[in-house]
């Protein structure tokens, strides 16, 4: 149980702790272990159409010629949608109208600039026979020599990467620090292009009435979006109506309305029918965003006594041919260790793939695991244990702007993880533990980090004649249990019990609730629930305390506690009365209130904010045949205030498997003639199927942040992928001393490097 | 839709006539047909379903000592038969180490046999394949070809065939029985898969029509069953094809190696009989040392296809493993871990 806080300053009616904390199973689970949740492919309205997208073999050049003939006489084939046949865009799908707006290809012209474009949609009756009229298209290509992997071209500086963040950052004198330093670490590594893999494949159903559009699909923004589809389409954002349950995971790939979903709703109009369009899984692998693969260059000096002195960190990162998202991996190093100086860049390729964009921790991932792995080779070179390394070098303030965090529990991840774990009795040489089967075993660590971040978002609070409450909120349930954690949020927002609410969210009718991105969903939403319940319990008191007749009379704004669907005098528990016979007396039906979510800016400009954690894992590795397996993986992790210890939990473990495969499984193999991706399937695209998951253990530190925000949320949706991927290959490098610097570690380096 | 004819025939001799003309596939549980089928690598005109033919879903003990294990036996049943398990255990834990459990319960015997190798340019279609369009080139020669073929490729092909199954069927000597136009015949599985030469799209020995009824392991097969073993290294611990895989069976007596058999999956286009390393074998006491020679004796026509070196040592080393764990015993059960390196962890 967690006692109750009051973390509101004002007004003080509601008390967070009844219902947040406590580790609900998800409200969303029957219906989903039922098959009555309904996901969006799983929409069928009367008259509905199947579109199927053509998609593109080469990576560069144009399309010569369709055959759209021979879809068109195929049975059931009613329309092929091609750049020379499909409904005006109101709006160039090139034009970058801000940072969020990236290029789609949406059949503006005959160009193709990777394998997987769209290059024509098919609709038809059935799904069988939109599938052979887009074979049947037959499509011709004048093909260009295709562009492939880090070195296909000339690297420039890039303007920005990730959202705004400059692309060099410069702390302290780097040449004097990598001069001065008695060691110097200098490593390269390099991690692969991954493409996002989601169980639910992008899908949308989409209903045209008039200039009105009922969308379903999944989505990670749904307001967004409609800004977005309201540009291209020429109506207004409040005539697309989207639906937006249940998201079989998102992962970011969701975040930004996709091309193939806008395919849909064209293909739409252009029938005049409802219309469905479900990406094949091979189709994924393009249109959607994906990780760049990356080439990052750490240079890390240290004193004798292991301190840096200086951290260099340089990254290399694709993007496409026409668009500009870059991956931020040296961003990775602006926060997590103490350095005089600190220096990280980013230099870019373009070749022919899809933009790359959002996938699970942008950056850190592919950041983490290089910084960690080069922490790692740093700290033995110094001959120190590299926990200590990392203590030695523990950040006190943010190192880059000397802010001071809002709040900070790693050292006592640190010291939880490793007390579990058992990381005392680790040797400091590799190749010195051997299990009862003669397996060599490996212990390695790496720390977790993401930044604690708020986007905006609103909700709307109703309580109503019966005492019952309503929280309302568009917000957007990936499957990390957004529509349990938010019910929490709101019933203690409400001061009611869960069954005395009712809390709507996964449409876009409802409150904007901003993106369910960056990790500041619960946050930033459960922010907005807050002040909306707060706002609505305020106007009762006011009705309450003002009216003679309560026995809340005179108590004053402040004098009251809003509990279990009553208000309670704060100095006298013994005097309360029920939500309804309030609005009863004041002969209301309801009252509602609306609140948002926000940063807020004078806290931001104050400290550095961020969750952290720390990964260990134990890796054996098959001493003739090279053969890995993650044995065992403890995390530690303080994210701040924890809503959902059931749902934080799977948070983690999750991100904690995401890491296992970066470290050992996960790549895109791309044929460098073709710049076709060769494994666009799950056979053969490797994720840790269940047998590759070790026991993990996952411990949350207690951590209060009065300044992140009202709940003191910091996130934890994308920090378990951090640190977790240079746990496990600090982990094969001590089982084997074999260091491995491209990832996912392949067989062929242990085995070659092992004696036979 | 892609409009094709589909039969099911009620008896051998209706499928065997459905099946003879050109276009016609026989479908079993389409575990890897029908994605062949979606991603128009093939496009059959008739698929004649054979999972109903009555007879074939059967495993019968012949008065011989063999064991005659129908066509239509699914791969999860023949594993998970207690009996089986324990007189032909590499056997069964190829099986195991193969796919997943859905597709096991699924995917049948001669199904397994008759799959194609999981080369990505054989799958993508915009590819340059010899084995899908004669003559066309291969474009895996010159492209990501780290898990392609060592032994017995040709310039026109480097793939490899994905069978677990195989490799320990093929050591112990397994026939296929067939039924065709021309009546009854049986091939050695040996001869069953071909390797790719002039002509890789000529992946078996079989003739149009050609029914694969049931496998046999002969009488022999028995002998093996306290020291045999199937190892496999993939790049994750189910639902992986091999990087190189090895079974091992010996027949020890009286602490000497009467007879050896090995086999190897995922460095050919067939499943590896290696005839010299059992010759090496036969006769010696079982140690590290002879293991080494002999796995260097089956590996000894080995070349890279491309960028696969390493599976020529590596597929050396698996071999020793497996004649070191073969000869140090059949465990009582099948691991959790099939084929793993590391099923030979307590408890896993």
């Amino acid at each position: 149980m967690t006692p109750e806080i009051n973390l509101t300053r004002d007004p003080a009616h509601i008390r967070h702790g009844s219902n947040i904390g406590q580790p609900l199973t998800r409200t969303d689970g029957v219906l989903k272990v039922t098959g009555k949740a309904r996901y969006a492919a799983d929409n069928h309205p009367p008259g509905m159409l199947y579109a199927v997208i053509a998609t593109s073999c080469i990576a560069r050049g144009r399309v010569k010629s369709l055959d759209v003939a021979a879809a068109k006489r195929h049975p059931g084939v009613v329309d092929v949608m091609t750049h020379s046949h499909k409904p005006e865009l109101a709006e160039d799908p090139d034009a970058k109208g801000n940072p969020f707006a990236f290029r789609m290809e949406l059949l503006q012209s005959d160009e193709v600039r990777y394998a997987n474009q769209a290059i024509a949609v098919v609709i038809a009756e059935t799904l069988e026979a939109a599938t052979e009229g887009a074979a049947l298209l037959s499509p011709r290509f004048q093909v260009e020599i295709a562009r492939v992997g880090l070195d296909a071209g000339e690297p420039y500086a890039p303007p920005v990467v990730g959202i705004g963040n400059p692309a060099e950052v410069v702390h302290g004198d780097i040449d004097a620090g990598l001069a001065a330093a008695s060691k110097l670490t200098d490593a390269t590594y390099e991690t692969p292009a991954q493409y996002h893999n989601a169980m639910e494949p992008h899908a949308i159903v989409a209903v045209w009435d008039g200039d009105k559009l009922y969308i379903d699909t999944p989505s990670q923004g749904m307001a967004i979006a409609q800004g977005r589809l309201a540009g291209l389409l020429g109506i207004p954002p409040g005539n697309i109506h989207i639906n937006s349950p249940f998201l079989g995971g998102g992962f970011g790939s969701k975040g930004l309305v996709s091309g193939p979903q806008v395919l849909g709703i064209m293909a739409a109009k252009l029938v005049g029918r409802p219309v469905k369009l479900v990406l094949r899984r091979s189709q994924m692998y393009g249109p959607v965003g994906h990780r760049p693969p990356t080439r990052q260059r750490l240079r890390i000096g240290t004193n004798d006594d292991g301190t840096l002195t200086a951290l260099d960190h340089h990254a290399r990162i694709t993007t496409s041919s026409f668009d500009d998202f870059y991956e931020p991996a040296a961003d990775a190093s602006h926060t997590l260790y103490a350095s005089p100086a600190i220096r990280t860049a980013h230099e870019a390729v373009r070749v022919d793939t899809g933009t790359p964009l959002f996938m699970r921790a942008p950056g850190e991932a592919t950041g983490s695991i290089a910084l960690e792995s080069a922490m790692d080779e740093a700290a033995f070179a110094c001959g120190i244990d590299p926990l200590e390394f990392r203590l030695t070098n523990y950040a006190e303030v943010e190192p880059t702007t000397g802010k001071p965090f809002s709040s900070k529990a790693l050292r006592q991840c640190y010291a939880k993880g490793a007390e579990r774990f058992g990381w005392a009795r680790r040797p400091l040489q590799p190749r010195q533990m051997r299990d009862e089967n003669g397996f060599l075993v490996g212990w390695g660590m790496g720390t977790a980090t993401f930044p604690a971040l708020m986007f905006q978002g609103n909700a709307r609070a109703v309580i109503r004649a019966d005492g019952r409450g309503v929280m309302e909120s568009g917000a957007h349930d990936m499957g990390q249990g957004a529509w349990t954690a938010l019910t929490q949020i709101s019933a203690d927002s409400l001061g009611l019990e869960l069954d005395q609410m009712t809390f709507r969210a996964g449409t876009s009718d409802l409150p904007d609730a901003g993106i369910a991105g960056g990790s500041a969903h619960t946050a930033t939403v459960g922010a907005a629930i807050h002040n909306a319940g707060a706002a609505v319990i305020a106007r009762l008191a006011e009705l309450a305390t003002s009216d003679e007749r309560s026995p809340l009379f005179g108590a004053g704004n402040a004098g009251v506690i809003a509990r279990a669907g009553r208000l309670h005098r704060r100095d006298d528990d013994a005097r309360s009365e029920s939500y309804a016979d309030i609005l009863a007396r004041a002969g209301l039906a309801e009252i509602e209130a609306s609140g948002t979510g926000a940063a807020d800016p004078a806290a931001q400009s104050q400290y550095a904010m961020h969750s952290h954690g720390v990964v260990f894992a134990e890796v054996k590795v098959d001493p003739e045949l090279g053969q890995i397996r993650a044995t065992r993986l403890v995390g530690a992790f303080a994210a701040g205030r924890i809503i959902n210890p059931l749902m934080v939990q799977s948070q983690l473990r999750g991100g904690m498997i995401w890491g296992i495969s970066f470290a050992l499984h996960e790549e895109a193999v791309i044929d460098r003639r073709s710049g076709r991706i060769l494994n666009a399937n799950l056979a053969e695209y490797h994720v840790p199927v269940n047998a590759d998951v070790p026991p993990m253990d996952v411990i949350t530190v207690d951590e209060h942040d009065p300044h992140v925000n009202a709940l003191g949320i910091k996130g934890v949706g994308e920090i378990g992928i951090t640190g977790s991927a240079g746990a496990v290959a600090n982990a094969v490098w001590h089982a084997t001393g074999i260091r491995v610097r491209r990832f996912p570690i392949r067989i062929e380096e242990v085995v070659m490097g092992l004696a036979g | 839709m892609m409009n094709f004819d589909y039969v099911r025939p009620a008896n051998v001799a209706d499928a065997i006539a459905a099946a003879s003309e050109q276009g016609s596939t026989y479908l079993a549980s389409g575990t890897n047909l029908l994605d062949l089928m979606k991603g128009g690598i093939s496009r059959p005109s008739r698929l004649v379903d054979v999972t109903r033919l009555p007879g074939l879903d059967r495993v019968e003990h012949l008065s011989d000592g063999a064991l005659r294990i129908g066509a239509l036996v699914r791969n999860a049943d023949l594993a998970h038969d207690a009996e089986f398990a324990r007189v032909y255990p590499a056997v069964a834990e190829a099986l195991l180490s193969g796919a997943s459990a859905q597709l096991r319960n699924a995917a049948t015997v001669g199904g397994n046999l008759m799959q194609r190798t999981r080369c990505a340019y054989f799958y993508d279609v915009a590819s340059a394949c010899n084995r899908r369009w004669p003559g066309a080139g291969c474009d895996a020669l010159k492209g990501e070809n780290r898990l392609h073929a060592v032994l017995g490729w040709s310039e026109g092909c480097i793939a490899t065939h994905p069978s677990d199954f195989c490799v320990p069927l093929v050591a112990l000597d397994a026939v296929v029985e067939i039924e065709g136009r021309s009546g009854r015949r049986e091939l050695p599985l040996e001869v069953l898969h071909r390797l790719p030469g002039d002509t890789p799209d000529r992946e078996t020995a079989l003739e149009p029509g050609d029914l694969i009824v049931a496998l046999r392991l002969p009488a022999a097969a028995k002998d093996f069953a306290a020291h045999a073993r199937y190892i496999k290294v993939r790049e994750r611990t189910s639902y992986a094809f091999a990087v190189a895989s090895a079974a091992a069976a010996l027949r020890i007596e009286n602490g000497t190696i009467g007879e050896a058999r090995l086999a190897l999956g995922g460095v050919a286009a067939k499943p590896w009989r290696a005839c010299e390393a059992e010759q090496v074998l036969a006769g010696k006491s079982p140690d590290a040392s002879l293991y080494r020679e002999a796995a260097r004796a089956a590996l000894a026509d080995a070349r890279p296809s491309g960028n696969n070196a390493f599976k020529i040592e590596l597929a050396q080393r698996i071999v020793v493993r497996a004649l070191t764990l073969a000869a140090a015993g059949t465990p009582a059960r099948i691991s959790a871990l099939p084929g793993s390196p590391f099923s030979s962890v307590a408890g896993a």
